[in-house]
């Protein structure tokens, strides 16, 4: 008996079918290791909400808080390119009337007026930067770090539009060259890149605590902001606290303690 | 034929020019790569294996090093467990480059041979750590 047609394509189309679909298979199973899992660090120094609380009393003087940025500089592999056009930095100064515009006065006593305030991301709630991103490349984790993928940035710059304290640097020329002193943990960036703080995340995944908190002396805090016993909140509690552009509703996680400065009068 | 003596001179120009590169790397076939594995770290290991077993390693490094490079940076979870359940964390200086601290002569052999120009020492240090 000679095949028909019809018994012919059925014959034909099943076996492709099947071939199709061993093939597809099979590239999905060798897509991943098998029995393979990623899990957190035991050490790793874990909130659900991640805030700084800076003491700015505390920081009696420029170089207290130059300190805390070459610490932080350093960690990260910062380059500095020696001129403010290029400038790259993950913590930088502001004067009270730029840090807290809205809130100065024409007679603020001279020791707030001329006092450099710390300032770095403000890893915020709502933050307008990660709304902005084309790509998904800076995000938020679930512990209110907002983090950045360096390999999925293309550069757009949209999140420095977005960011309402300047705390994105963009790297219009190749950084290596000027890092002054390498950190071989910590990668470079890349030409073509923004960068920003990172809350310093590789380091709370290790047990330790922010490389300015630590060169700080106290003057920074860091904990979490949902734990009611934690030392943010009980700094937070008992002190005046204010935050930078609250008016915009990006809720900053970085909180300044300003108590007066009469010390500095 | 009309002018037939400087049209096949012609073609047979043509022709010889087309099939230079072939006629250029005749022999020449590039050698087969050879990657280094045996860097001073690896000599001292007891069990010479990586995080995952050779040739799953060779086939699908590009897949576990995203994998690993989202684990790590959007979920922090930087402990990678493999198939035998040992445990490496999750860093390609720290982990990868601790054992393979020649990249010119393992990543790059094969990357070379087959065009690849991935861009991870764009920004990750090559140099190793200090670790």
């Amino acid at each position: 008996m000679s095949v028909t047609r019809r018994r012919f394509l059925k014959l034909g189309l099943t076996t492709l079918a099947g071939v199709g679909g061993a093939m597809a298979l099979d590239g999905f199973w060798r897509g991943s290791a098998e029995a393979s899992e990623v899990l957190t660090d035991q050490k790793a120094l874990k909130a659900k909400h991640w805030a700084m609380v800076i003491d700015s009393d505390r920081l009696k003087s420029a170089e207290n808080v130059q300190r805390m940025i070459d610490a932080c500089h350093r960690t990260h592999n910062v380059p500095d390119f020696g001129n403010s056009k290029d400038e790259i930095k993950w913590m930088g100064t502001e004067t009270y009337e730029h840090a807290f515009p809205g809130q100065e006065n024409g007679y603020l006593n001279e020791g707030i007026k001329e006092k450099l305030f710390p300032v770095l991301c403000n890893h915020c709630e709502n933050p307008a930067c990660v709304r902005v991103c084309p790509t998904q490349a800076t995000f938020k984790r679930p512990d209110g770090i907002v983090a950045m993928d360096y390999h999925r940035c293309i550069g757009c710059r949209f999140c420095m539009a977005a960011c309402a304290f300047g705390a994105r640097s963009f790297n219009f020329r190749d950084p290596r060259p000027f890092i002054k002193q390498v950190n071989p943990d910590f990668p470079t960036r890349t030409k073509g890149v923004v960068e920003k703080c990172n809350f310093c995340v590789e380091r709370l995944e290790k047990g330790l605590p922010p490389a300015c908190v630590e060169a700080s002396n106290g003057a920074l805090i860091f904990g979490d902001l949902d734990d009611p016993n934690s030392e943010v909140r009980q700094v937070l509690a008992t002190h005046y606290s204010i935050r930078r552009k609250p008016e915009l509703g990006t809720e900053p996680s970085v909180y300044y303690l300003i108590g007066g400065g009469e010390e500095h009068a | 034929m009309y002018k037939g003596g400087r049209i096949i001179a012609g073609l047979l120009l043509f022709a010889c020019l087309a099939l230079m590169p072939f006629l250029i790397n005749i022999g020449k076939a590039a050698a087969k790569p050879s990657p280094q594995v045996n860097t001073p770290f690896i000599q001292q290991l007891t069990t010479q294996t990586c995080v995952e077993p050779a040739a799953f390693m060779k086939t699908e490094h590009m897949q576990l090093l995203n994998q690993w490079r989202d684990a790590a940076l959007r979920d922090g979870k930087t402990v990678y467990v493999n198939s035998q359940g040992q445990s490496f964390p999750i860093s390609l200086e720290n982990s990868c480059l601790k054992c393979h601290s020649n990249p010119q002569q393992f990543c790059n052999t094969c990357h070379t041979y087959a065009a690849v120009k991935p861009y991870c020492w764009d920004c990750h240090n090559q140099g190793g750590t200090s670790q």
